[in-house]
C-alpha cells in the first residue's frame, strides 16, 4: 500500500517539541473521510511511518494531526514546514462509538497527549452532530505548558463541562493540580447513564478505570483507545498485537468490558 | 481420485516438465550439511539417500541406505522465504523541489513449482494466506507468487523425533489441496511414486510423464509408508492431546513456566526465523547520498527482538519472559481467535534450531504441571 501524497497547509507549534498539522491532498486521496478514533500513517521522507490519530473535525477536507517529536519518524514531521510534503496511508482502525452517545451522559477523559484523538468527538458535539444528555470534559497534562489546544478550551465550553488538571504548576495556573483522578473521583455522575471515552497513557487509563468502576460505571460504559508499535496498519506486520488483538485493526478503539481480561496482563 | 505409478528412474521427467511449463523449481538440496530448498534444474540435485537425525538442538544428516529422495524431515528453511520475501522493496519515493512521489516497488514474480510439500507445510503454508490474503488487506508481493504457486506435495514416510504433525492435526498424510500429490514407496523389488493431480494444471504436467496403472499393491505399499511415520510419531516423544491449548495457555499468562524458559531463551530469534508460520516483518526507510531518493523495504522480523513492541516509554515487552510467552501463546492459543487456527503445524523446526535446545512441546507440558502444583 503506497502513501499518497499531502501538502502540510498548516503547523502549529503546540508547546516546544509538539506541533501541529493541517495537511491536504496534493496527489491522491481524499481528507476528511474518517471517524473519530481512526488514526493515518504518516510518512517523512526516508524517515519513516508512524500512527498518529485524526484530530481534527471530520468534514472539512483536511486531516489535522498533532505529533510529539520523538522518534526519528516524528522528529523528520516535526521538522517539516508549511508547504512540504509528506505520505499518508489511512484511515485505519475503530472509531469512538459515537452512536453510544445520543441521550446519554458523555466523558471524555484525556491525559497527555491523549487528548488529541479525543478532540474529533469534542468536534462532533460543537457541530450539533453528537447530542449527549450532558458531557463533560476531564483533561490531564502533566504542565500548563504542555496543555493541548488551550486556545480552544474556552469554545468547549460552549458543548461541555471541562476540567483541568496539570501534575505540576511554576506558573500561574486557573486549572487543578494533581492527578486526574482527583477532580474524576470527585465528580458526581449518573452512573447507570454514563459513557466514558478515555484516552491517555497505560497507567493513567488503568487509575481512572478503577475510579469510574468504583463509581459505578459499568466496564461495557467504558471506551479507551489502546497504543503499540505499528509498522503495518494492515495487520500484516504483527507488531501490534495484543493477546489476540490486532491494535492496528480490531482497535486502537476498544470497549473496556470486552479486553478488560487482557488489559489486566503486564508486558502483554 | 485417479492414481498413477511414476517410477523413481522417471522423477527428472517432472521436474522437466515443470520447467518446460515455464516454472522456477524449488526443491530439496543439500547445502551446508543441511537439507534445505533452493532452485532445482535435475533431479541430480536432489538429497538422494539423505535423512536426517534431529532433537532439541540437533540436526544431522544421515545417510539412508535406501537411495529415497524424499526420506528426511523439515529442515532449516521453510518454503516462506519463497512467499514472503525475507527482504522485498515496498516502495521508492522521490523528492524534488515541489512535490514528492512515491510509487510501489514493482516485483517480476516468477512462477514457481514447489517440489516435496511436506503435509505440515502445505498447512504453514494455508496458514499464512489467510494471514496475508485473508482480510481486507493483500500483500501484493505474496499474494500475486502464491496465485502463480504450483504444489507438488509429498507425503511423509519417516519422521523426525522432532516432528509432531500426528498431535497438531496437520499430517503426515496430505489432505490440504495441492496440485499433484506423491508418495515414495521403496521396498526390496521397485523404488516408484503413487501419484495424482489435484489440479488442472496437475493434469496437465500428469499427461507429460510416463505414467504406469497403480494396482492394488501399490496404494499397499504407499499406505504403509505413510503409516510408518505415524507410528513413529504415536510412539515418539512428542506425542500429545493438543485439543485444550488455547484454553490451557489463556488460562496460564502467569504460569512460573515462563520464569523458567526464560532462563534458558537467549531471545535470539532463531525459532521465528526457522518457523514456517511466524509472519512478523517490520520496515527499514532509507535515502540516498543526494537526499532525494528514498526507499522502503520490508523484512522478516521477530517478537523476540527489543524494538519488536517498542512504544514511546520504552519496550513493551521488556523481558525475555514476556517474549517468549507472547511467541508461544500466539502460536498455540491467541492464533485461533485471529486467523481460526493453530499457528503452530508441529514440523518442529523450533526445537531442533533452538540453540539451547528449548522444545515447545516440553514447555506446553511443563504449563500443564505448573499448573496442577
Ligand atoms: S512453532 Fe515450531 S513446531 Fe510449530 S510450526 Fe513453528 S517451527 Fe514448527
Ligand atoms: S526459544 Fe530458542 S530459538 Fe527461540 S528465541 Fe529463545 S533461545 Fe532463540
Ligand atoms: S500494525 Fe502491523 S499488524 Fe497491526
Amino acid at each position: 500500500m503506497v502513501p499518497d501524497i499531502y501538502r502540510i497547509a498548516s503547523r502549529t507549534e503546540e508547546f516546544p517539541g509538539t506541533c501541529t498539522l493541517g495537511i491536504t491532498p496534493h496527489s491522491g486521496g481524499r481528507a476528511g473521510n474518517f471517524s473519530a478514533g481512526q488514526f493515518n500513517m504518516l510518512y517523512a521522507f526516508g524517515a519513516g511511518e508512524v500512527a498518529i490519530s485524526m484530530s481534527g473535525s471530520a468534514q472539512d477536507g483536511t486531516y489535522i494531526h498533532t505529533i510529539r517529536s520523538q522518534g526519528l519518524a516524528t522528529q523528520a514531521l516535526h521538522r517539516l514546514r508549511e508547504g512540504e510534503f509528506l505520505g499518508v496511508r489511512g484511515p485505519f482502525g475503530s472509531g469512538w462509538p459515537m452512536e453510544q452517545v445520543a441521550g446519554r451522559h458523555l466523558l471524555i477523559v484525556a491525559g497527555g497527549l491523549g487528548m488529541a484523538p479525543l478532540r474529533p468527538v469534542i468536534y462532533s458535539l460543537l457541530e450539533g452532530k453528537t447530542q449527549p444528555s450532558s458531557a463533560q470534559l476531564f483533561y490531564g497534562a502533566r504542565r500548563p505548558q504542555e496543555m493541548l489546544y488551550t486556545g480552544e478550551l474556552q469554545r468547549w465550553q460552549q458543548a461541555l463541562k471541562v476540567v483541568t488538571t496539570v501534575d505540576h504548576a511554576e506558573t500561574e495556573w486557573p486549572g487543578q493540580i494533581g492527578v486526574i483522578t482527583k477532580p474524576l473521583g470527585a465528580a458526581t455522575l449518573d452512573a447507570e447513564n454514563t459513557v466514558v471515552f478515555l484516552c491517555g497513557p497505560e497507567v493513567m487509563m488503568r487509575f481512572c478505570i478503577q475510579v469510574l468502576l468504583g463509581k459505578g460505571v459499568s466496564a461495557d460504559a467504558i471506551y479507551l483507545s489502546m497504543e503499540r508499535n505499528m509498522k503495518c496498519a494492515i495487520g500484516h506486520c504483527g507488531h501490534c498485537q495484543w493477546g489476540p488483538n490486532f491494535i492496528c485493526k480490531d482497535g486502537p478503539v476498544f470497549r473496556y468490558g470486552d479486553i478488560r481480561a487482557w488489559f489486566d496482563i503486564r508486558a502483554l | 481420485m485417479q492414481y498413477s505409478v511414476l517410477l523413481a528412474t522417471d522423477l527428472d521427467r517432472l521436474i522437466q516438465a515443470l520447467r518446460a511449463e515455464g516454472y522456477q523449481v524449488m526443491g530439496p538440496t543439500l547445502r551446508d550439511q543441511a537439507i534445505i530448498y533452493d532452485e532445482i534444474h535435475s533431479v541430480a540435485e536432489l538429497p538422494k539417500g539423505w535423512g536426517d537425525e534431529q532433537e532439541k538442538a540437533h540436526y544431522r544428516l544421515k545417510q539412508r541406505e535406501d537411495g529415497a529422495y524424499f526420506g528426511y524431515a523439515a529442515g532449516p528453511h521453510s518454503w516462506k522465504k519463497f512467499l514472503q520475501r525475507p527482504r522485498r522493496p515496498v516502495w521508492r519515493a522521490q523528492k524534488s523541489e515541489d512535490s514528492l512521489q512515491i510509487v510501489a516497488a514493482v516485483e517480476t514474480v516468477p512462477a514457481m513449482a514447489f517440489l516435496g510439500v511436506r503435509s505440515c507445510e502445505l498447512h504453514a503454508i494455508a496458514t499464512q494466506d489467510r494471514v496475508f490474503t485473508g482480510d481486507q488487506y493483500r500483500n501484493d508481493s505474496y499474494s500475486e507468487r502464491r496465485a502463480k504457486l504450483f504444489i507438488v506435495a509429498v507425503n511423509c514416510t519417516t519422521a523426525a523425533a522432532t516432528c509432531f504433525c500426528t498431535s497438531m492435526h496437520t499430517g503426515p498424510q496430505v489432505t490440504l489441496p495441492c496440485d499433484l500429490e506423491m508418495t515414495e514407496v521403496i521396498d526390496d523389488a521397485e523404488h516408484f511414486f503413487l501419484l495424482r493431480s489435484g489440479s488442472a494444471g496437475g493434469e496437465r504436467i500428469l499427461q507429460q510423464l510416463p505414467l504406469h496403472a497403480a494396482a492394488q499393491r501399490h496404494h499397499v505399499l504407499a499406505q504403509s509408508a505413510v503409516s510408518n511415520a505415524v507410528r513413529q510419531m504415536e510412539q515418539g516423544p512428542r506425542n500429545f492431546d493438543s485439543s485444550d491449548l488455547q484454553a490451557l495457555l489463556y488460562r496460564n499468562y502467569d504460569s512460573v513456566s515462563w520464569d523458567q524458559v526464560a532462563d534458558r531463551c537467549l531471545s535470539c530469534a532463531n525459532c521465528t526465523m526457522a518457523c514456517p508460520t511466524c509472519f512478523c516483518s517490520t520496515v527499514e526507510d532509507t535515502t540516498d547520498l543526494s537526499g532525494d531518493h528514498a526507499e522502503r523495504w520490508e523484512r522478516w522480523d521477530s517478537c523476540f527482538t527489543g524494538d519488536f513492541s517498542y512504544i514511546s516509554g520504552g519496550a513493551v515487552r521488556a523481558d525475555t519472559r514476556s517474549r517468549y510467552r507472547q511467541w508461544m501463546t500466539h502460536k498455540l492459543a491467541t492464533w485461533y481467535d485471529q486467523f481460526g487456527s493453530s499457528g503452530c503445524v508441529g514440523c518442529g523446526r523450533c526445537i531442533a534450531w533452538c540453540p539451547v535446545g528449548i522444545d515447545i512441546t516440553e514447555e506446553v507440558q511443563s504449563i500443564r504441571e505448573a499448573e496442577k502444583r
